[in-house]
């Protein structure tokens, strides 16, 4: 047996070869034009295939070559600003040697091997290096210190190591036994990359949305699913918090989605400005883009190659998030090569191992102490894509049995324009009690309560609209009616954020915490002018209130907001005068 | 082309062909196979092996037996495409319908087409005016998007078709588009209409029509959609055409490709479905769009019926999730006399936000078309509210809100089959209508729009 055997089936992507010594995920090169694959069954002598590329005109007896390694990503510097397909080709590199149509047979380095980084050491000749220890540091862009770590499984004392501008592939470091380091290291993408322990989070990923942050607050290396029906604004959820949360670094996979949709994205972040730290957004963000249409067995690998990298900036110590959009495509992957394969599907043709991969997919998010002794962080946020918004589906069950954050989406609030469409009645968080000390400390002592007062209001507002549905609001009493109110005023003015709007798109957490505020100080206002004899409908009327709830689309409303309360709770107090 | 006729079939079974010895025969390869009678069938292979090869065959398997002969042609389905193609009616196979001479090639496209790298897309921005209210304001058209009608049977999707290809321009411009109509197991009778509608109006002498009928091999309608998209691009990206791509059914396309899956043992997805067939969608959807350096540009318009109106069937549902948004066609507003009945609640277009405002249609868009969104829908949940309580139980806001969404329906909605409205006059009669409201309830309204465009502020 030899690393070289012929193809003897070829069905869609998926093809079988024989004659050939090859192990489980091994990757080898596929036919006369040298497609890449991945082996994902053994039979005997026989071992199948799965092609990341189309299998269109390849023939039987064609050869196949067993590279012996398995699906890896490079990593190192260069990866930042990149946009990768599923198997960490550079797209930009794809069009300058395909042109605008992706073909096939074309091997791309992952990022730049030529360019030089200038490498400055952080150790010195004779000191005990261990695995996943930095080595030195390269500025890879504005606001990213890219650290180089020894990789995981090798160790020893520092023989010599040196400063300078070197490209990636060259030697910075050796060690007393002879090993070499470069700044490039290579990782399987399916198997997790070591760190020391997993802590418990305690520390919120703010997004700037209030609905998020305020109500269902995510923890840095915790893990969230966005499952919705299509049209409910799973993408743009997505987007907004690759836009706007104050993650370190974000990976950014579009899995099997629509190939404007990432465009708009390709186009849009080079321009958008992080609001964290005022540059660029594209210099803290890694995007993988395999579109519907593109191979699938490319698609199925995508999160891995994505979570990947993902860990390997955790374990420099950066606080990292990582958006998969979406899940379901992912999954539909593995369901398609599992009926090429006619193994025995599981539910809704689902291959039987669909919850425990995705299972191990989120258990990679967390907060660890990295192999260097720092704090990291993966977080990761999961859209799902249910048929027919029916989260009883396989996939979302399998999620929301993992995820700790459940963000559900709402084809009726979607279709009432009220977005982002996450419904407030059904989703949760389980991190509130590990964040809330987080939230007393920073932002306010009474952050939590008020919280609790806010989404009971909406608890109590669903009831009182199944009353309503029967009787009309008129015939409620006016405490009642002015708790309807209120709760209308957390639903416009609160929950309701606009996207794409220059200002509201990103709402400071402080800010949210003066909003909500807001909201209750006009509720006990018109409570107290009510029991003085003033009418609900004057009290609802002022215009002060208006004005408040308006000014959230104004530049500078967090230094006003304050002023804007007061003249609202005046002057709903005036109108107690009024009669 | 090769010549080698192998006798060497062993099964045959719905719409596949299986045989065995045969030399390597390659993944997709065309195949023609030889009848006793002298008559040709052709096919495509779907698994290939040492032992056995799977072909699907397009014209239906009636008639071969093991005696017939089979060739395979040493390459994969090409469509020989020139701009002769304007003009012309084929079918669904790709061969003349018109009695016109065979298309002369300039070059054969592999009709698999290529995945467009998302780099080196061109993110839609031109708007499209349609002249139809209800997608212009609220679920604005792109060029290079797709856009599908999620219809119903018995409901006029192919009128709100038919005037979108015929109104369809870019504002303040008259630039034409090419259509390329894909019919796929349609009716003879709804052919003729959609033929006789672009022959009135002279679009025909702009268009291209592959037609598989509903009495043409269901397998067929595999690959009509697929030469119909090669055209389309050889005619935007080769040859610089703003091309719009009609396709009706999808429907009929997703059940011939059922029928592959049931043939071959698959192991079936929702409702029999196959569990690729999000992907294979996606393959035809994501054929859609405009790449840098390229003047031309592809939008589609879908058309799929709705199984028994149920928008969660896993056609539109598959469909919705690759398309950029859907119009929904509506029973109930049909049924009220209402032409085009869109119900812009569940309808949206994704592309809206990158083409709509000051530079393109104008600077008030968004705004109103949120508030006509909200107003309607809360006026529509309202009517559900009132036939329990009655009128008299709503307060003023309620009140005036369903009066709107009566309104809305009757004067927005409701435009004739000809009617051409520009996009400002599908604005002033938004502001029109919504003078109906008192402004303090319109909070989805910018300040500064109220002040500039409200009927009060105007005189």
């Amino acid at each position: 047996m030899s690393n070289e055997g012929v193809i003897y089936r070829i069905s869609g992507p998926v093809v079988t070869a024989t004659g050939m010594n090859a192990a489980m995920y091994d990757v080898v090169r596929v036919g006369n034009e040298g497609l890449m694959g991945e082996v994902i069954e053994l039979h005997g002598d026989k071992a199948v295939i799965q092609v990341y590329e189309d299998t269109s005109g390849i023939r039987p007896g064609e050869p196949v070559l067993n590279t012996e390694e398995t699906l890896s990503v490079s990593l190192g510097p260069g990866l930042l600003t990149q946009i990768y397909d599923g198997i960490q080709r550079p797209l930009a590199t794809l069009e300058e040697v395909m042109g605008v149509f992706i073909t096939r047979g074309v091997d791309a380095d992952a990022f730049d091997l030529e360019k030089k980084w200038t490498f400055e050491a952080k150790v010195a000749k004779g000191d005990e290096l261990a695995s996943g220890q930095v080595i030195g540091h390269v500025q890879e862009t504005e606001t990213i210190v890219h650290k180089i770590m020894v990789p995981p499984g090798k160790s020893g004392k520092v023989k010599s190591i040196k400063s300078g501008d070197f490209n990636v592939t060259e030697t910075v470091c050796t060690l007393d036994d002879g090993t070499e380091l470069q700044m490039m290291q290579k990782w399987p993408v399916r198997s997790p990359r070591p760190f020391r322990q997993k802590y418990a989070p305690d520390t919120p990923l703010v997004t700037g949305m209030r609905i998020l942050d305020f109500l269902f607050p995510l923890a840095k290396g915790g893990a969230a699913g966005i499952p919705g029906p299509f049209g409910s604004g799973k993408t743009v959820t997505q987007q907004s918090l690759a836009k706007y949360s104050d993650a370190q670094l974000v990976v950014y996979i579009g899995c099997g989605e629509r190939g404007n949709e990432m465009t708009e994205v390709l186009d849009e972040f080079p321009h958008l400005i992080d609001p964290n730290t005022g540059k660029p957004l594209m210099n803290r963000t890694v995007m993988i883009a395999n579109t519907s249409n593109m191979p699938v067995a490319a698609r199925e690998a995508s999160v891995y190659t994505g979570i990947t990298i993902a860990e390997y900036f955790r374990d420099m110590g950066y606080d990292v998030a990582l958006m998969a959009d979406s899940t379901s495509r992912w999954a539909e992957a593995m369901r398609e090569i599992s009926s090429r394969l006619e193994e025995m599907p599981g539910e809704e043709g689902y291959p039987a191992y669909l919850s425990s991969r995705i299972a191990e997919f989120y258990e990679r998010a967390g907060r660890v102490e990295t192999l260097n002794g720092d704090d990291g962080s993966v977080t990761v946020i999961g859209a799902v894509s249910p048929p027919g918004g029916d989260i009883s589906e396989p996939v979302s069950q399998g999620t929301l049995r993992i995820v700790k954050v459940f963000w559900g989406l709402d084809a009726g609030l979607a279709r009432q324009r009220h977005f982002p469409a996450i419904n407030w009645l059904n989703s949760y968080s389980l991190y509130p009690q590990s964040l809330d000390q987080w939230f007393r400390d920073n932002i306010a002592q009474d952050f939590p309560e008020i919280r609790t007062q806010v989404s009971g209001l909406l608890q109590i507002e669903a009831e009182l609209q199944e009353i309503v549905q029967l009787v009309g609001s008129d015939a409620l009493p006016v405490d009642q009616q002015l708790t309807l109110e209120v709760a209308r005023m957390i639903r416009e003015f609160f929950l309701q954020q606009n996207g794409f709007h220059e200002v509201d798109a990103y709402c400071d957490i402080n800010l949210q915490y003066k909003m909500a505020k807001a909201i209750l100080a006009f509720q006990d206002s018109a409570k107290s002018a009510m029991a003085s004899g003033a009418q609900l409908n004057d009290v609802v009327n002022v215009q002060s209130r208006t004005d408040l709830m308006r000014g959230r689309f104004e530049k500078g409303y967090i230094d006003e907001i304050d002023e804007m309360v007061k003249k609202m709770t005046d002057e709903v107090a005036s109108t107690v005068e009024g009669n | 082309m090769s010549g080698k006729e192998y006798r060497t079939i062993t099964d045959v079974k719905g719409p596949l062909v299986f045989l065995n010895k045969t030399e390597p025969v390659a993944f997709g390869e065309i195949v023609t196979i030889r009848l006793a009678d002298g008559s040709i069938k052709n096919g495509q292979v779907l698994d290939t092996s040492d032992e056995l090869v799977i072909v699907q065959v397009f014209e239906g398997t009636a008639k071969i037996n093991r005696e017939s002969g089979v060739t395979f042609m040493g390459d994969v389905f090409k469509l020989p495409v020139s701009t002769e193609l304007v003009g012309r009616i084929l079918d669904g196979a790709g061969r003349p319908r018109d009695g016109g001479p065979s298309i002369v090639a300039e070059e054969n496209a592999d009709i698999i087409g290529a995945a467009i790298n998302p780099y080196s897309r061109q993110s839609p921005h031109d708007f499209i005016q349609t002249g139809i209210s209800a997608i212009d304001c609220c679920t604005t058209l792109v060029r290079g998007q797709k856009l599908p009608i999620f219809s119903a049977s018995g409901l006029p999707h192919n009128d709100i078709a038919l005037q979108i290809a015929r109104q369809a321009k870019l504002k303040d411009s008259d630039e034409e588009f090419i259509v390329v109509f894909c019919a796929m197991g349609i009716t003879a009778e709804e052919y003729n209409f959609f033929r006789s509608d672009l022959e009135r109006t002279g679009a025909l002498e702009n268009a291209v029509l592959f037609v598989n009928l509903a009495d043409d091999p269901a397998v067929e309608r595999i690959i009509t959609p697929r030469l119909a998209l090669t055209a389309a691009e050889y005619l935007a990206f080769e040859k610089d055409y703003h091309v719009l791509v009609i396709y009706t059914d999808m429907t009929n396309y997703c059940d011939a490709l059922r029928q592959i899956g049931a043939a071959r043992e698959e192991v079936p997805g929702r409702r029999g479905y196959p569990g690729y067939m999000y992907t294979d969608l996606a393959m035809l959807y994501e054929r859609a769009g405009i790449v840098k350096g390229k003047k031309g540009s592809i939008t589609q318009f879908p058309i799929l019926t709705m199984p028994g109106d149920d928008i969660t069937h896993p056609i539109p549902d598959l469909s919705g999730y690759i398309t950029e948004g859907q119009i929904v066609i509506s029973r109930e507003l049909h049924q009220q006399g209402i032409y085009p009945p869109i119900n812009v609640l569940p309808s949206l277009s994704r592309l809206m936000g990158s083409c709509i405002g000051e530079k393109t249609t104008r600077e008030d868009h968004k705004s109103v078309s949120d508030q006509m969104y909200a107003a309607y829908a809360q006026g529509r949940e309202l009517r559900g509210l009132v036939a329990i309580v009655g009128e008299d139980a709503l307060n003023e806001r309620d009140k005036q809100l369903l009066d709107f969404s009566g309104v809305f329906e009757d004067k927005f909605l409701r435009q004739t089959r000809d009617e051409d409205r520009s996009i400002d006059e599908t604005l002033d009669l938004c502001w029109t209508l919504m003078a109906s409201i008192d402004t303090k309830y319109l909070v989805r309204l910018d300040q500064k729009w109220i002040e500039k465009y409200h009927p009060e502020n105007k005189e």
